[in-house]
């Protein structure tokens, strides 16, 4: 379990850093894959280890964009909200401790509101900072709005393509 | 004192949280020159080499438009290096790089202008260019950097301009030893002197964010004569350019009824999109009007 979120780390830091930091399909839209591994957190990670690594992470995407700092604070604000966010949407369900969020685990719907959630909580951060101003507020709006689909459009992609069905 | 920790522990969350936010707060803010230099030296070498790795392959993607924006760039400096000859003679042309370089981007018309090129100890050699690859490069975000594969051990210097073959492209910011990171003018915190070349009025050019194509040129006065197709040069008052590189087209210039100043919109001549190689332009003599600026406000 650990090995594979460290790989899942490494590959989508250098998915970023490498690939979608260079994609450009359009003026507004910055795919942030890297937050898939946040998302796939298990559910019962340990508070510092969520915030360290998420932390860690945006560190690194930022070494690759030369904006130090902007993408941590993204990446670690989204961690931190994340431990809510789950209270919020399985209140009365309970899941099964070693498990991570996925489609598989916690079902499509589920699943997809968990991401739309935090992956706004972390665009909305990091082009807010990124502008670091109010003055181009509906260009800003516009810039969260269409990254965070195409970030969705990726995670679902990243949950659909390694999805294996469970054999009865 | 026991309590204190035992709360602290309690809520470790939140703390550890709002320490490490402060620190990528503290990261962002540009005021801590000596922490960013460090981090930004010790990763840079990491991430540059990932990076040129990776540019080798996309590469041969551009190689088309690279191809064709040196050709171009050849063919200009082809014809001003035949207004030398014709102007000079072919004894007296000075080396290549000992004239004082102006404008050299535009089509002869300052080698006409200073046409007596005969005496080369007359001339003090004033920019020096230096060749790079472009190996890390954005055009959708609010704040654009380019990476290059030159650093410091070649040259490269915080404040040097960067030119593509058809244009003006940004400023060095932050320099590694093998690598260096580049603010483009697609970015918040660029503002680059720029001049109405027909009628020689200064600006300042800015980037509102929207298009990777156009840019903004505001202080533009309302009686000077601007056209769709007129060039926008730099003005060289900033000590970072070279005066007369080209930065771009009038696209629309619009002028409110009692403004006194135009919006004009520029179309970038430099593909920000297709950047593949640059040039680092290191003016040689702005220590020198840096030196004398400073003396200048200190006398006031």
């Amino acid at each position: 379990m650990v090995l594979q979120n460290a790989i899942r780390f490494v590959v989508v830091l250098l998915l970023q850093g490498l690939v979608f930091n260079h994609v450009s399909v359009g003026a507004y839209i910055y795919p942030a894959i890297y937050v898939y591994f946040i998302l796939l957190l298990p559910y019962e990670t340990k508070g510092w280890v969520l915030l360290l690594s998420s932390f860690l992470l945006g560190l690194g995407v930022d070494f690759f964009s030369n904006s130090l700092g902007l993408h941590a604070a993204a990446a670690v604000s989204m961690a931190f909200f994340r431990p809510l966010v789950i209270r919020l949407l399985t209140s009365g369900k309970d899941y099964e401790i070693l498990q991570s969020p996925g489609i598989k685990t916690s079902g499509f719907s589920w699943f997809m509101f968990y991401s739309v959630i935090l992956i706004l909580i972390h665009h909305t951060l990091l082009f807010f900072l990124e502008s670091f101003t109010f003055a181009d507020f509906s260009q800003t709006l516009l810039r969260i709005l269409f990254s965070s689909l195409a970030t969705l459009f990726l995670v679902l992609t990243g949950q659909f393509l390694f999805y294996k069905p469970e054999k009865h | 004192m026991q309590n204190l920790f035992a709360f602290i522990w309690r809520n470790s969350f939140y703390f550890l949280y709002l320490i490490l936010i402060i620190v990528s707060l503290m990261l962002m803010s540009q005021n801590n020159y000596y922490q960013r230099t460090i981090l930004i030296n010790t990763t840079n070498g990491f991430t540059g080499g990932l990076l040129s790795l990776t540019s080798n392959f996309s590469d041969y993607l551009k190689l088309k438009s690279a191809n064709k924006a040196l050709a171009e760039q050849n063919a200009r400096l082809l014809s001003q290096a035949k207004y030398l000859y014709l102007n000079t003679g072919t004894e007296n042309v000075p080396p290549p790089d000992s004239g004082v370089i102006t404008g050299y981007y535009a089509t002869g018309q300052n080698f006409m202008e200073n046409s007596t090129p005969t005496d080369t100890s007359k001339f003090i050699r004033q920019f020096e260019f230096i060749a790079a690859k472009v190996i890390s490069n954005s055009v959708n975000r609010r704040n654009n950097y380019l990476k290059l594969n030159k650093g410091s051990l070649q040259g490269v210097r915080p404040n040097m301009a960067v030119i593509a073959p058809n244009g003006l492209v940004g400023q060095v910011v932050e320099v590694s030893s093998n690598f260096s990171s580049v603010m483009s003018v697609l970015n918040r915190n660029s503002r680059v002197s720029a001049k109405h070349k027909s009628s020689n009025q200064v600006g300042s050019l800015l980037w509102d964010g929207t298009s990777y194509r156009l840019g903004k040129l505001v202080d533009i006065p309302s009686h000077v004569q601007i056209f769709p197709g007129d060039s926008i040069v730099s003005s060289g008052y900033s000590h970072v350019y070279p005066e007369g590189v080209l930065i771009g087209t009038v696209e629309e210039a619009k002028l409110e009824s009692g403004a006194s100043f135009y919006q004009v919109t520029v179309r970038f001549s430099a593909d920000f999109n297709k950047l593949s190689y640059v040039y680092v332009v290191n003016n040689l003599m702005r220590s020198e009007l840096m030196r004398l600026q400073e003396s200048q406000s200190q006398t006031q």
